[in-house]
């Protein structure tokens, strides 16, 4: 019998939206998967491709970077710029035989903790459908 | 600047087939300030490699690190502790001059090149670059409103423009401004067509790579 498979899934928010959403999820006591871990940036704009590539490399199944509603950036385009980083490193992710689905862009404001936990539950779904990262089998 | 990109990935994989133990090696000049070889694209690299490697269940290591510049033999020497450690690849993400400067400096070491070298031009916006100059040597762009036709007139020609120009863009493509109908605004704008209507003689492209490959000696700065 093979264990049933947890996803662990790296979460880049933007201080100003995502994270407060969470912070209202949790304040709302609203329940989603307890496999996302949250990395707290002060905008989107701040994501590098680095930092999700060190995440798959360090065995994440799933990153996804959460960031403003577009045209509501506090830094005007950050996450503008961080959609195009995303849609940019998901080929790269590709060309190594990762699937793209396992990167992910996705925009809220601040005042959506329901939102937040329901991106949570979507993209968890999308990760655990997909299964492990093919990434980890030599960490195994 | 030399403006260079980064060669697709699987070109790069089959350059470092069978090999175990790699060395990316970055440059912080010219390909560092277009994106294309810096200690960040290195980083890039480097990560994508291994996990390419990890998906494969292959083993391999893949070592970083970025001189001050690979054109320079002064820091290439600063390598030499790394090619003391034994690497089956080293991967070179300068321009092409960085990958045979160091096949010269470390004649056993296998050295390939991970970036295309385009072209030498100019950034119009944050990753955005367009070809300037052709290095033909004998530089002429005084005449031409400051704009060089040599490189970015897809002719090169020193008398235009052509019947390919239209609405200011070349018959090539529309992704392609035609220098000619920039030159020839500029210049009507100055009110200096009249300076500008001489026919330009024929260019000498002795200094060009007509005459083989270039070299560059100034007696005061050789030790």
């Amino acid at each position: 019998m093979s264990e049933e498979f947890e996803p662990r899934i790296i979460a880049f928010c933007c201080q100003y939206c995502a994270y407060s959403a969470a912070d209202m999820a949790g304040s709302m006591r609203l329940q989603y998967p307890s496999n996302v871990e949250i990395v707290l940036i002060p905008c989107t704009g701040r994501f590098d491709v680095i930092l999700a590539l060190k995440a798959f490399e360090s065995g994440a199944d799933g990153v996804y970077v959460a960031g403003c509603l577009e045209g509501n950036c506090h830094f005007l385009d950050g996450n503008i710029r961080a959609k195009k980083r995303v849609a940019y490193l998901q080929n790269e992710i590709k060309a190594v035989g990762l699937e793209p689905e396992r990167l992910a862009m996705y925009n809220l404001s601040a005042s959506q903790g329901p939102r937040f936990a329901e991106i949570v539950k979507e993209f968890s779904g999308i990760i655990s459908g997909l299964g492990p990262s093919p990434m980890k089998k030599l960490a195994a | 600047m030399i403006i260079a990109e980064r060669k697709p990935i699987d070109e790069i994989k089959s350059f470092i087939e069978g090999k175990k133990k790699v060395l990316v090696v970055g440059c912080r000049g010219c390909v560092t300030v277009c994106n294309a070889g810096g200690t960040k694209e290195v980083g890039i690299l480097a990560s994508l490699l291994r996990l390419d490697a990890q998906k494969e269940n292959r083993e391999l290591t893949v070592d970083e690190h970025t001189l001050e510049r690979q054109c320079d033999p002064e820091y290439i020497d600063e390598l030499l502790e790394f090619v003391e450690k034994k690497y089956d690849a080293i991967l070179s993400m300068a321009c092409s001059v960085g990958p045979q400067f160091l096949s010269r400096r470390y004649p056993k070491e296998k050295v390939y090149p991970s970036l295309n070298t385009c072209f030498i031009g100019g950034a119009l916006a944050h990753g955005i670059w367009s070809e300037h100059c052709q290095a033909c040597g004998n530089c002429v762009i005084h005449n031409f409103g400051g704009m060089c036709p040599i490189s970015r007139c897809s002719k090169s020609l020193l008398n235009g423009p052509c019947g390919g120009s239209a609405g200011g863009v070349c018959e090539i493509s529309k992704e392609v401004e035609c220098i000619w109908h920039l030159i020839a605004t500029k210049v009507m704008e100055e009110g200096r067509l009249d300076d500008f209507a001489p026919v330009q003689p024929f260019k000498d492209w002795s200094s060009s790579r007509d005459g083989g490959p270039r070299k560059i000696v100034r007696e005061e700065l050789v030790k």
